[in-house]
């Protein structure tokens, strides 16, 4: 093969293809785009992630850096071929145990470990680790996957109810490879839509001589800019505040902003020499500083000083009570960008149904992303129709629209469907971040340890737009106490605009940033008290029945349970810890209010049964992973009284499925949750006026009969007779639930949540005080749930949670320009998790569904100060600014030894 | 035109690299994630049908490592303790996916400062062996790596293997690496150490430094120190005037400079406090 080749021969899962593709191509285009092997995923395309690893004569490779070249006359397996009718030992094994959560680096695991498990059939756990360390996952903590891997027990669930750790109800696709994530939509002659975006944080632009550009590229391409945008080209997730262009317009306010669309044929796209592309920039300085943001020229004109938004909550006087404090401890932390680094990088396509737009895309709020496209379109909603694909992984960034008024455009204006995949690179210069933190603390307690009062100012780098910085601004005031009682208390939070990349949602709004403070704070007032940590904090613990700094009266109050169910641990860790050098043990709480601050914000759900006898749940809330498909379905058949597996899932899309909010702010098990539960108990109340049965008949529905079963027999409903409703249901419900919530006033008085969850963590750490190289050892982690209603999912989100916290704590650090890909920008692997203990906490709520509250965000809210606590247990090393690189620790000690 | 050339012989690829400039390819673990694209663009040559660059052979005057060996294969083979080292880095090099792909002259022809089979091969006197149309040539691993990113390849020329000569196989060695997280990770700083002892005193000394420098550095003075002093004294030998000098770190995302002089140090010392052969006094 010594000349350029026109047919290439490959052997893919035993079968022969012989293809007229380049031999440099990536193996992963090829399988994918040539073969329609979509099993295989792409995460990176420069070998971090490991999404696309197939078995090259048994041995994995990255498919994105093979030239398929090297694979032609060799033996191929991918993700496909693992399973025949039956899916494979090892997926089933991952099924059981959750391995899969969003599922996107599922089939680049289970190849990874087909080839460890042929080579050694009963691995360690080490042996495992290794032999997966090469693929991301950014959802499980990897403990679930190393348990499937090396044959650990599953879980063993009796029936569907709530309680049970059933295995996902949408999970079967993940583990067989055949799951459609948003990359994986490919409409048939879809144009290829890719954007040009800037490369300066702050400049004007103009644009050349597109035509001559087009016609130097040989043809066939389209190019879009602002001036093609048909509606008000302005979005964001808080409508008051939407200040984001789809496409600049003049100028561009941060780095890797698109300016335009390319639009054409794959190939031709992919051949179009973007390097002269006619765009003249004239950069000038950018604000990157928050710090200098309030004496800078505005980003925009109508938010004066750059603040985007200021949020306070105060009640009694701090500063008095400070000055009356026995001790006071204060601080300041900083914190820096933090990237959500899920695996599947933005991807969808659109097209266009009669006067429908339909886009199909990765997201977390399929609501919101047609609303706001509508408006950037200029069409109405209704001519909008938004269906999720499934998401490889959220976590907040999702929220936001990426490719949708991309595509949007592009089908709308030439009638074509369009598809977009975002790079890696081009994931991580456009998608939201967690936002930065400056923040200054004191807190002060009394000569019995008890806290008397605190302060908190946090400036918090929002970015170039507004995206969630108001949330956050909000958040942090309210959170920022952490789950103690605070009698005096004043906390303020700005969000600043800046050039710097836009920030957002990312698991907990900005709480996980305070809490650094906070609990760091906590250590300083135990050591100078005197007080064990463990117990200073029980001490200071809210309890039912008291007042949170806003003012509301709490209900249902779990962080004592959950501090008190780590104390025989923490007196075994103490020990443990004390007996070998620069071992340390750290503790940290959190608590987290679930749902919109302040904010209406409610679910819809709909339930029917058919006249054949199939029972659907129109379940809107968008599972990126977390299991809501899964959790409310349990909610909705416990009401109702069938198994959850009965249910055929209508999923999120908004032509058919009734309003379920976002999903975020850890609302969608307590908020959709309680709409299913209401809307299966009303379905059951129906059923039963028209069984004429007593309230807790039995109810069972097979093969198209559904009967009703109490004391004085069974009833059978004659569901063939009763006359279908519009939404072809002859028996339905739909019920609404919103959370009695209360705005706050400018003092942040009033009812932010209807329900708050909490938890508290335990980190026991390893310090190398030479290299300043931390090891976390083992994490136990107590949250109250009110009610587990799936302890194998709610085990799936302590484990990924803490998977990030651990990140947030010792590596992760965006820093745009620099660090816009998976090898600069570090997220743990499998070598990097400790073992990991879920204790779980049933203090119920009294408005949760079945006592239920929200868990998604609290789990990564206590890693990442409780990890800090034990380094300086440990060491002494008190760091302040995070991630704590071994560099930062090293000073920190250093500091630490040289101080008085 | 662009066009992919994966010859089987040698002298079939020396032959048209003389012809036009071209990207010459092997794992592509380097290549492919320097660019965006679907495909390697430009003219390709691609080594990896070329049996006679990979693998490990015996010479007369020491061992040839064929430039396609990949990390994977070097983790197979039966070899020396002083190529233990060589091992160890290699089952650091990224991930089991690219250990299945990288080769060694990739690594080497790719000059990065973090490469981790740059300090090993150092500490084992290494040569390369530099193959053209008009011949081979040879010369030493530190004269080949010239800067970051750049070596002393010419105009027609592949790297075709890397030679370690007999007296560099003495003794036994250790390779240390530091990174931020477990696996997949770019070195902040590694070190790779050679030790030969007779009688419990040191009569070999190899140590080199990694990703401290635009290219990897043996340290000259430590050795000179280390040479002829007794084993057991190898890790308190270590001071900081005798390895700094040899260094000039950098500050980037991963690590300050200073924090790189002091860490290389302490993982000089620890990998020579490793190759203290047992039984001899501390
Ligand atoms: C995810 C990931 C993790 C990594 N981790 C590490 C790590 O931990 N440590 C580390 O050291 N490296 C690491 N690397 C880098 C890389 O894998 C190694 O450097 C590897 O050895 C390169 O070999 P290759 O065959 O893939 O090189 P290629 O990509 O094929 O080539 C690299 C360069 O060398 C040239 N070249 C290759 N062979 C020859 C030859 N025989 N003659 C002349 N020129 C040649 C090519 O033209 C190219 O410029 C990592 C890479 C990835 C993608
Ligand atoms: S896509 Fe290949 S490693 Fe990420
Ligand atoms: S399940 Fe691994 S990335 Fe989501």
């Amino acid at each position: 093969m010594n000349r350029p080749v026109d047919l290439l021969r490959l052997t893919v899962n035993g079968r022969d293809h012989a293809l007229p593709v380049a031999p440099g191509r990536r193996l992963s285009e090829v399988l994918r785009e040539d073969l329609g092997l979509r099993g295989t995923k792409v995460g990176c395309d420069a070998g971090d992630c490991g999404a696309c690893t197939v078995l090259l004569d048994g041995a994995p490779v990255c498919a994105c850096l093979t030239p398929v070249a090297q694979a032609a006359g060799r033996s191929l397996t991918t993700i496909e071929g693992l399973s025949g009718n039956k899916l494979s030992p090892l997926q089933q094994a991952f099924h059981a145990h959750g391995a899969a959560q969003c599922g996107i680096c599922t089939p680049g695991m289970l190849m990874a470990a087909t080839a460890l498990l042929r080579a050694s059939p009963h691995p360690t756990r080490a042996e495992a680790e290794a032999a997966l360390g090469g693929v991301l996952c950014r959802c499980t903590g990897y403990g679930s996957i190393i348990d499937a891997v090396v044959g650990a027990p599953a879980p063993i669930a009796a029936g569907s109810g709530v309680g049970q750790p059933v295995a996902r109800l949408d999970g079967i696709p993940k583990v067989a490879g055949t799951e459609v994530f948003g990359a994986d939509v490919a409409p048939d002659d879809a144009l290829s839509v890719r954007a040009i975006r800037s490369p300066h944080a702050a400049a004007g632009f103009a644009f050349g001589d597109i035509d001559g550009w087009i016609a130097r590229q040989g043809g066939g391409l389209q190019v879009f800019t602002a001036a093609d945008i048909p509606g008000e080209n302005r979005f964001g997730v808080i409508p008051d505040c939407a200040d984001q262009p789809a496409l600049a317009e003049t100028a561009v306010r941060f780095r890797g902003e698109a300016v335009a669309l390319l639009a054409g044929a794959a190939d031709r796209v992919e051949a179009a020499a973007l390097g002269d592309f006619p765009v003249t920039w004239s950069p000038v300085p950018a604000l990157v500083d928050a710090r200098l943001a309030p004496g800078a020229p505005p980003l925009h004109a109508h938010r004066p000083g750059n603040l985007l938004i200021a949020g306070r909550v105060r009640t009694g006087d701090a500063e008095a009570a400070l000055a009356a404090s026995a001790h006071v401890a204060e601080a300041e932390v900083e914190t820096g960008f933090v990237e959500h680094a899920y695996i599947e990088p933005e991807a969808g396509a659109a097209w266009l149904e009669g006067e429908t737009l339909v886009i199909r895309a990765c997201t977390q709020a399929p609501v919101l992303d047609r609303d706001s496209t509508a408006r950037v379109l200029g069409l109405p909603p209704d001519r909008v129709r938004i269906i999720p694909t499934a998401a490889g992984g959220g976590f907040g960034a999702k929220l936001d629209l990426s490719v949708q008024p991309l595509v949007g455009l592009v089908a709308l204006k030439t009638g074509r469907p369009a598809r977009m995949v975002f790079t890696r690179s081009e994931s991580m210069a456009a998608s939201t971040k967690r936002h930065p933190g400056r923040m200054r603390g004191r807190i002060g307690i009394d000569a019995a340890g008890r806290v008397t009062g605190m302060t908190f100012d946090g400036d918090f780098d929002t970015g170039a737009y507004a995206s969630w910085g108001p949330t956050v601004a909000v958040r942090v005031p309210v959170h920022a106490s952490g789950p103690y009682r605070t009698p005096a208390y004043r906390a303020e939070a700005r969000a600043l605009h800046t050039n710097n990349p836009v920030a957002g949602a990312f698991r907990g709004f900005g709480v996980p940033q305070a809490a650094v403070l906070q609990e760091t704070l906590y250590d300083d007032l135990a050591l100078s008290a005197g007080i064990d940590r463990l117990e200073f904090r029980l001490r200071n613990a809210l309890r039912d029945g008291d007042r949170s700094p806003c003012g509301q009266v709490l209900h249902g109050v779990g962080i004592a349970e959950c501090l008190e169910a780590l104390r025989p641990h923490w007196r075994r860790a103490l020990a443990e810890a004390g007996a070998a050098p620069h071992r340390g043990v750290g503790v940290a709480s959190c608590w987290y209010g679930c749902g919109n601050t302040g904010l209406p914000n409610p679910a819809t759900v709909r339930v029917g049964i058919t006249a054949d006898g199939r029972l659907r749940l129109h379940q809107g809330a968008t599972d990126i992973g977390q299991g809501a498909n899964t959790v409310v379905t349990q909610l909705c058949a416990e009401a109702l009284g069938l198994p959850a597996e009965r249910f055929e899932l209508i999923g999120p899309d908004t032509a058919l499925t009734p309003d379920c909010g976002k999903t975020s702010a850890s609302r969608q098990t307590y908020i959709t949750g309680k709409a299913a539960m209401l809307a299966g108990a009303a379905l059951r109340a129906r059923i039963l006026a028209l069984a004429n049965t007593g309230p807790d008949a039995r109810l069972s529905l097979d093969g198209g009969r559904l009967r009703a079963t109490d004391a004085r027999g069974g009833r059978e409903i004659a569901l063939r007779d009763l006359p279908a409703d519009a939404n072809g249901y002859v028996l339905g419900a739909e019920e609404r639930y919103d959370p009695p919530t209360g705005a706050l006033d400018a003092d942040g008085q009033g009812t932010p949540y209807a329900v708050y969850g909490y938890g508290a963590q335990m980190a026991e750490v390893a310090v190398d005080p030479e290299l300043g190289t931390v090891r976390v050892l083992k994490m136990t982690a107590a949250h109250d749930l009110g009610r587990v209603v799936n302890p194998l999912l709610a085990e799936g989100q302590v484990r990924g949670g803490i998977a990030q916290g651990l990140g947030m704590a010792l590596m992760e650090e965006y820093v745009p320009g620099v660090t816009e890909n998976l090898h600069d920008y570090l997220i743990p692997t499998t070598g990097d998790m400790p073992e990991i203990e879920a204790i779980f906490v049933e203090k119920p709520d009294p408005e949760g569904p079945m006592g239920a509250k929200g868990l998604g965000e609290h789990v990564l809210i206590p890693t990442a100060p409780a990890i800090l606590n034990a380094i300086r247990h440990a060491c002494g090393a008190r760091l302040t600014r995070l991630p704590a690189l071994p560099h930062r620790v090293r000073a920190a000690i250093r500091d630490a030894e040289g101080a008085p | 035109m662009v066009a992919y050339y994966r010859p089987g012989r040698l002298s079939e690829a020396l032959a048209m690299l003389a012809d036009a400039p071209m990207t010459v390819a092997a794992g592509c673990t380097d290549l492919f994630p320097a660019t965006e694209r679907r495909a390697l663009s430009g003219t390709v040559l691609d080594l990896t049908a070329i049996a006679g660059l990979r693998g490990i052979a015996a010479t007369a005057d020491g061992l040839r490592i064929g430039a396609c060996t990949t990390w994977t294969d070097l983790l197979a083979a039966d070899l020396p303790p002083a190529f233990d080292m060589l091992k160890q880095a290699a089952a650091e090099v990224g991930s089991v996916q690219i250990q299945n792909a990288g080769t060694v002259g990739g690594n080497l022809c790719n000059a990065s400062p973090a490469a981790d089979g740059v300090p090993c091969l150092l500490a084992l006197d290494a040569e390369v062996e530099l193959a053209s149309a008009a011949g081979h040539r040879r010369m030493p691993l530190a004269g080949f790596l010239t800067g970051p990113r750049r070596t002393a390849l010419t105009g027609g020329e592949l790297l075709s293997a890397v030679h370690v000569p007999r007296a560099a196989m003495q003794g036994d060695s250790r390779f240390l690496k530091l990174g931020a997280r477990r696996y997949l990770v770019i070195s902040i700083a590694m070190v790779a150490a050679r030790l030969s002892v007779d009688s419990g005193r040191i009569a070999e000394a190899a140590v080199a430094v990694g990703a401290c420098s635009a290219v990897a550095r043996r340290l000259p003075a430590l050795e000179a120190v280390l040479r002829g002093a007794p084993a057991a004294d190898a890790p308190r030998l270590v001071r900081p005037d005798l390895v700094a000098p040899a260094l000039a770190p950098i500050s980037d995302v991963r690590a300050d400079a200073a924090y790189r002089h002091e860490a290389a140090a302490v993982l000089v010392r620890r990998a020579l406090a490793g190759l203290i052969p047992a039984g001899v006094p501390a």
